[in-house]
């Protein structure tokens, strides 16, 4: 368990009230609601749903298959386009992606179609009876993908499809990255990472080897040198620092931390639970963290963020969802010191409240202090430098911390490419991960391809 | 509130919504049940000779829409499945009990005078105010030379209508069948034959759909099908048309007119009258939303005949038949241009994709810097021919907009273009 939470007590519920404080917040749709939701879709042509999406789904052909019972259909238009489409239906923030542009999001219309939970029915109720795709004749090529979570997956399978053998390496035990170890428990029920990664491997070509952690047992030149070409999706290891004293002291934790805990946990009776907890942040994994908090027991939970709810990273959807679950929001307030009790455990956080000052955001003078045995930093995540230390890895150009790459996911090493949170490019979503493991799938086959046209 | 009430070929009612004949006037119970709702009249499900027909199951299936909204339905449900004797008494009874309620007879029996002769009195016994000749019934009876058979003869609708008249004082409504090429033609036999008035349309030959498992067409009987009749909303622009082809028709213009085909609301009434009808019979929709349907419809026919300062159904009815006419007499030199309103658009791009793959390319996509995209009318090249307007899911977003091209009244009759035009 986590030892710098091994001082607090356990939930008082049972198991199974706990289990189902943690099933799908949002139910699956059944037969007639997902038919009823299909014909609200007006099948737009060059869809705004369409343009939204990150991964390029062809949303309003996906939904007319569902509406002419055609559910294989659907899933097979979704998957070609986003083999994680079974979990990018879960964990999508579709509010402010397809279902914000939905032409039913305008005000004079009623409500956007429910595209992710059509999306869900859809991969959900397909039951291939082998796997959709078929790989194309081996071309005797070798890819090596770095991380198996959404973006070296996604590269892994279209490389598979595209005849070329994929050794993934992975650090954890088990692969999925953020859909196994990172999103909320009630987002991605029911061991849904797993049992995705077993359909996806299901075209065959896909080795995993588990326990390879670049920059430890695993250099970028030896990859380099063995494979055709190297796929880097290492995502962001590194958990933000708030830079205060007492930091790792006990009781004081990153969310991801306890949420891979929660995630992994068989019993949740067992798991530490803060029962007054402060969480600081404001983006999806913040209210993920608060929230699951509250569902575990806890009595008070409060989520401070620096700045207005209007910068807040997490939607308005998120920020629904964590105050139906009882968490405080509270603005305008920086952590200041972190409070100890004789013990040296946390017992609380002292705050400087903030204000905009000449745009600029400064402390109003005042603070104050909130009581807690739990605080959960998500105050975002960092690239892990660790993993790029051997002498080729150190040459990788670098935009900010993050890997620099171009349209084509072209790192500026010929033969490396990267995709998903470790690079610059677009925003932190799985979505965009699958996109981006895609896309270099494509680039790094249409480079070995030309290669052996060339050869 | 304007007055809903009518005479229509002698048989006076409080109002022109009536039950069709059809399953839900088919005994006293249902039809007490349609007089307490407030139906104006009822045509009791057709009346044959003893023995009484025998029917199968099932009978209906239907034809649904993207969110199984009805349609249409078919059915393959046959005349009356009870003794004459029983339906006599009910009809002597209901009449009795609702005398201001309009109640006509339907009829079918072999076509052969005696038949007629035999049952005709025995309905005018019972009080009715009318009968209705079932010639129409497209599964089972034509079969055995009825229904259908008769309609789809000019020959024999006039016969049979005569001898209707002949033994028989009650108004003769006689109802044609849709089932044909051209409906003025049963029209005009009936008017020769004396027809106090018709009825139409009955219902239309037809298959829904097919089980694609069992590879049978619906419904199904057993492991197997047979064709039925189509009603509901899908036939109403069928029907609309049939009444108009009579009523603008010189040789049946004044017969009477009750409209049939797929209303379900007030507004598919008003329709049907100001292209002729003098009432209006409904079945598909009750049959979907029972008797109490009717309410709306009556409420909504007198409200919207208040705002246009109609006092009375003759004030409006027939009124749009002077407008109907060939398509030889249509203004060549008229134009239309469709106008999309951008603050209503929603961006669907169904208006844009319809004319470019299937008309005339007349409608813009020009991309936004967001990448959603804006769609604008090319006005030169637009026909207006209505379809981006249809497509439109937003009512009112496209207007079809009259183009002043101050070019005079031209029909094709006088169009130079015409090679066979009418020289002046």
């Amino acid at each position: 368990m986590i030892k710098t939470l091994n001082h607090l007590p356990h939930p008082r519920d049972n198991a199974a009230v706990l289990a189902g404080h943690f099933t799908d917040l949002a139910p699956p749709l059944n037969a007639r609601q997902a038919e009823l939701e299909a014909s609200r879709c007006l099948y737009c042509y060059d869809a705004p749903c369409v343009n939204a999406c990150p991964s390029e789904i062809d949303i309003p052909s996906f939904i007319r298959n569902i509406q002419q019972e055609n559910v294989q259909g659907a899933a097979q238009k979704i998957l070609s386009a986003n083999i994680l489409g079974g979990s990018c239906a879960r964990v999508c923030p579709t509010e402010i992606l397809c279902q914000q542009a939905c032409v039913r999001n305008n005000a004079h219309e009623c409500a956007p179609v429910l595209i992710g939970q059509l999306q869900r029915y859809a991969v959900d109720h397909a039951q291939f009876s082998e796997h959709p795709f078929q790989r194309a004749a081996a071309t005797g090529k070798r890819i090596a993908v770095v991380g198996a979570g959404p973006a070296g997956l996604s590269c892994a399978h279209r490389s598979a499809m595209h005849g070329h053998e994929v050794v993934i390496f992975e650090a954890r035990e088990k692969a999925g990255g953020l859909n196994e170890y990172g999103i909320a428990k009630y987002k991605l029920v029911d061991d849904y990472a797993q049992q995705e990664l077993d359909f996806l491997l299901g075209i065959g070509g896909i080795e995993i080897r588990h326990g390879q952690k670049l920059g430890d047992n695993l250099s970028l030149s030896e990859l380099h040198q063995q494979f055709d070409a190297v796929f880097l999706g290492l995502g962001l290891a590194a958990s933000k620092q708030l830079g205060l004293a007492d930091e790792d002291a006990p009781g004081l934790l990153a969310a991801t931390d306890y949420i891979r805990e929660l995630r992994q946990a068989d019993d949740l009776t067992q798991l530490p639970l803060a029962d007054r907890c402060i969480v600081l942040g404001a983006g999806n994994t913040a209210i993920d963290m608060a929230v699951q908090m509250a569902r575990l027991g806890a009595r008070d939970v409060n989520l401070v963020y620096r700045r207005g709810l209007d910068e807040m990273g997490a939607t308005h959807h998120e920020q629904d969802i964590a105050k139906a679950n009882q968490v405080r929001l509270l603005t305008w307030a920086q952590p200041e010191q972190v409070l100890l009790d004789a013990n040296g455990q946390v017992r609380g956080m002292r705050f400087a409240r903030t204000h905009m000052l000449d745009g600029r955001l400064q402390p109003t003078g005042e603070t104050f202090e909130l009581a807690a045995d739990g605080i959960f930093k998500a105050i975002g995540q960092a690239f892990d430098s660790g993993a790029l230390a051997d002498p080729l890895a150190r040459e990788l150009k670098r935009q900010g911390d993050r890997i620099a790459v171009d349209e084509h996911l072209r790192t500026s090493i010929p033969g490396v490419y990267a995709g998903g949170d470790c690079t610059s490019l677009d925003q932190d979503l799985t979505v965009q991960a699958v996109q981006h493991g895609k896309r270099a799938a494509e680039a790094i086959n249409a480079q070995l391809m030309l290669n052996v046209e060339a050869a | 509130m304007a007055d809903l009430s009518i005479v229509f070929a002698g048989i006076k009612a409080p109002n022109p919504f009536w039950l069709a004949s059809a399953p839900p006037t088919d005994k006293a119970y249902n039809v007490v049940r349609a007089f307490e709702a407030g139906w104006g009249g009822v045509v009791w499900k057709t009346l044959g000779e003893d023995p009484a027909a025998v029917n199968v199951s099932s009978r209906y299936s239907a034809h649904y829409g993207a969110n199984r909204e009805v349609l249409g339905i078919n059915n393959i449900e046959l005349i009356t499945d009870r003794s004459l004797e029983i339906n006599l008494r009910e009809i002597t009874q209901v009449k009795k009990d609702w005398p201001d309620r309009a109640l006509i007879v339907s009829l079918m029996v072999p076509c052969v005078e005696e038949s007629w002769k035999h049952i005709l009195p025995l309905v005018e016994a019972t009080g009715a105010d009318g009968i209705e000749l079932n010639f129409g019934c497209p599964h089972g009876m034509p079969e055995r030379g009825m229904g259908a058979a008769v309609g789809q003869v000019p020959e024999y609708v006039e016969q049979v209508t005569r001898w209707c008249k002949t033994y028989c004082s009650l108004p003769v409504i006689v109802k044609l069948t849709p089932n044909i090429t051209d409906i003025r033609v049963a029209a005009r036999a009936a008017h020769r034959g004396g027809a106090d008035a018709v009825s139409l349309i009955n219902t239309i030959n037809s298959i829904t759909s097919v089980d694609l498992e069992r590879m049978v067409a619906l419904p199904t009987v057993g492991n197997q099908s047979t064709h039925g009749g189509y009603c509901g909303s899908a036939v109403k622009p069928i029907a609309l048309n049939m009444c108009a082809e009579i009523a603008r028709d010189p040789q049946t213009q004044g017969l009477p007119i009750c409209g049939i085909g797929g209303i379900g609301s007030w507004r598919d009434a008003a329709e049907f009258i100001a292209l002729g009808s003098g009432a209006v019979q409904v079945c598909t929709a009750a049959m979907l939303h029972g008797f109490r349907i009717v309410e709306e419809m009556k409420d909504g026919l007198s409200r919207w005949m208040d705002s246009q300062g109609y006092a009375n159904l003759s004030q409006f009815s027939g009124r749009a038949v002077g407008n109907t006419t060939d398509w030889k007499y249509l203004d060549i030199n008229y134009q239309v241009i469709a106008k999309i309103d951008q603050h209503a658009c929603i961006g669907c791009g169904r208006c844009h994709i319809a004319c470019e793959d299937t008309s005339h390319q007349a409608i813009a996509s020009l991309k936004n810097p967001d990448g959603t995209h804006a769609y604008e009318v090319i006005d030169e090249e637009c026909v207006g021919c209505n379809l981006c307007q249809i497509t439109c899911p937003v009512a009112d977003c496209i207007e079809m907009v009259p183009l002043e091209n101050g070019k005079p009244f031209l029909d094709w009759n006088h169009d130079p273009r015409n090679p066979f035009h009418v020289v002046l």
